[in-house]
């Protein structure tokens, strides 16, 4: 029995008459201990993924099992590091974290949980914006505030949805390297959702490449044997980091080949035709005829 | 010398910009009162009603004068009156010890200033109903779709009635209803404070529901994932998240407040302003004009300062958007 697993799950969503199949027959075992990156295409249902996982989202079918047991709700035992922080913009550095350390701690000393919350700002090097308001933080720093608010609940699984997505490179980098270092300390499972499969193949053990959707899935995972602790500088230097990077870029290229090229766009035309000003009579004008049509045109490219 | 001292023509620059401000922030809007000023007396002094001319911009600073003169001898002959009768009740008491002696309230006529505050507190008391009863029913409003669809039809009829249709049926009630051996409110203060209420109440409402109703749904789920209780999640995360527009709702409310009260206290007749500015109207004498005036004025200005102190306190509660 696998520590988290998710098994044959799907998820449909619906949107006016328009239903979307996101996710079709999801997959996924993770051994305790272990660091496994899933990468796909935006908008391929890698939140929906996620948010199985964190509970936020249940699966129309199939299961999701901690330790066997089902995932009903979302809960601290999960913490999820979102992609836009979530931070609550009221609060300082410190309420934010305290919020959590607060609920989840709740049998601590108020001065233990103090020293905790402290200890956590220090460690993403934050205790000198330890009472400064999100607005007052840069996009990297705010997200420094959110890995500490999840660690800080020591829960037993980490799940990041793109974490650094919203990042320019230099931070992006940056925040891998310390998130790593904090991660080498006690080895918790961490599920990581990207886009960038240099991200994925730096951070994890094992990547599983989400094929595009729609009805997106699990293809093969990819162990990733370099050796810990990696160094963006030294990787990108590395064989076998080219190497495996071109199979998970092959891999997610290929998946989206059935998906037609080119952009489809929707021509709305003016829901009405014409008045007949030829007609002469006072008494029977000819009302507009309204009629409502939409024409598609694909574009091939 | 020093390369950041400002250079010759740098000062002057930054001397006009200054003088540029100053124009456009106080020079304009003076510039504006004064030619209001003139027109309004070159204008007054033309139109002839019943009892004399229309009262100019003098002739209404005057008559605000003679209400704060009034005041003060009022306030005079009232503590003349307690003097004098702490003497009598000390030579009462000399000549008969066992005698019984009662204090009695001095009976004066309530001033332009005593108006005021009681407009002031009458539209506090009844801005605090609205604000109880429309705050916690906005947030049910904004959690429940199904409640919000219920009590809409509610807020959409009551929301347009005017305090003169409410006041007559408030009053009805509060006859009836309150009658207390030894009442510590006017009748005639409750019924007003009350109309207040029912005519402020619904911006409020309205803008606690969109408040908490758009609430980022990322805050809701921290809450999940916290698993915070009922209580914490509305304390901890809905109110502070949906604050700004409460308050935004409450500066709303505490104007329309403003508004009704006086036409509440003209009828209702609440020794208030509206109550003075009927009073007056009924006198006919001919000061009437320019006291009437004066209550215009003083009515505006403290609706004025009440929305600036509600704009600092709104400010001071919305969250980033103060660094500008």
């Amino acid at each position: 029995m696998a520590f988290l697993e998710i098994k044959h799950a799907s998820k449909t969503y619906h949107s006016g008459r328009a239903r979307t199949e996101v996710l079709a027959d999801i997959n996924l075992e993770i051994a305790e201990g272990e660091f496994v990156a899933i990468v796909g295409y935006s908008g391929a249902g890698k939140s929906t993924l996620i948010n199985f996982l964190s509970g936020l989202v249940a699966p129309d079918t199939g299961s999701v099992l901690l330790e066997g047991k089902p995932i009903t709700g979302p809960g601290p035992d999960r913490g999820i590091i979102f992609q836009n922080y979530s931070l609550l913009p009221w609060l300082s550095v410190f309420g934010n974290i305290a919020l959590a350390v607060d609920q989840v701690h709740r049998d601590w000393s108020a001065d233990r949980r103090r020293q905790h919350i402290e200890r956590h700002i220090a460690m993403v090097n934050l205790t000198p914006a330890r009472d400064k308001k999100p607005h007052e933080l840069s996009g990297g720093m705010r997200q420094r505030v959110s890995v500490a608010r999840t660690l800080a609940i020591n829960p037993r699984i980490l799940l990041m949805d793109e974490p650094f997505g919203a990042l320019d490179a230099l931070t992006r980098a940056t925040l891998q390297q310390e998130t790593l270092q904090i991660w080498e300390a006690d080895r918790k499972t961490v599920v990581l959702i990207t886009n960038d499969p240099d991200e994925a193949i730096l951070m994890a053990d094992r990547v599983i490449p989400l094929t595009a959707g729609p009805r997106a899935t699990l293809g093969p995972s990819i162990p990733i044997t370099l050796p810990r602790p990696r160094r963006r500088a030294e990787l990108n230097a590395s064989y076998d980091f080219k190497q495996i990077r071109a199979e998970v870029t092959d891999y997610l290229l290929k998946s989206s080949d059935h998906r037609r090229l080119g952009v489809q766009r929707s021509l709305i035309l003016p829901d009405i035709e014409p008045e007949n000003l030829n007609t002469r009579s006072w008494t029977s004008t000819r009302r507009p005829v309204r009629r409502s049509e939409v024409k598609t045109e694909t574009i091939e490219t | 010398m020093s390369t950041t001292a400002p250079s010759g023509s740098s000062r002057v620059e930054l001397f006009d910009a200054v003088v540029r401000y100053l124009f456009l922030n106080l020079g304009v809007p003076a510039l504006a009162v004064a030619l209001f000023l003139a027109a309004w007396s070159g204008v007054a002094s033309t139109v002839k009603v019943s009892f004399g001319a229309l009262p100019g911009p003098s002739a209404v600073a005057n008559e605000a004068g003679n209400l704060w003169q009034d005041h003060l001898a009022e306030r005079q002959r009232e503590s003349d009156f307690y003097k004098r009768q702490t003497e009598r009740r000390a030579a009462f008491l000399a000549k008969s010890p066992q005698g019984e002696w009662k204090d009695r309230r001095y009976a004066g006529r309530p001033t332009y200033i005593d108006q005021i505050v009681t407009s002031l507190k009458t539209v506090f008391v009844g801005f605090l109903i609205a604000s109880l009863v429309a705050v916690p029913l906005g947030v049910v409003c904004g959690l429940s779709r199904a409640f919000n669809t219920a009590i809409n039809p509610f807020v959409q009829i009551f929301k347009p009635v005017s305090p003169l249709a409410w006041l007559p049926i408030v009053m009805i009630l509060v006859s009836a209803l309150y009658n207390p051996t030894e009442p510590l409110f006017e009748k005639a203060f409750i019924s007003s404070a009350i109309v207040v209420a029912l005519c402020s109440l619904w911006p409020t409402l309205i803008n606690t529901a969109l408040g908490v109703a758009s609430i980022d749904q990322d805050f809701l789920n921290v809450a999940r994932v916290l698993r915070l209780s009922w209580f914490d999640k509305i304390f901890k995360i809905v109110l502070p998240a949906a604050l700004p527009l409460i308050f935004t709702g409450l500066r709303l409310s505490l104007s329309v407040g403003w508004m009704v009260l006086i036409a509440a206290e003209m009828l209702a007749q609440n020794p208030g302003l509206g109550k003075f500015v009927w009073d007056m109207f009924q006198n006919g004498s001919s000061q009437t004009l320019a006291q009437i005036m004066v209550a215009v004025f003083t009515i505006g200005g403290i609706g004025f300062l009440l929305d600036r102190i509600m704009f600092a306190l709104q400010r001071a509660v919305t969250f980033g958007r103060t660094a500008h």
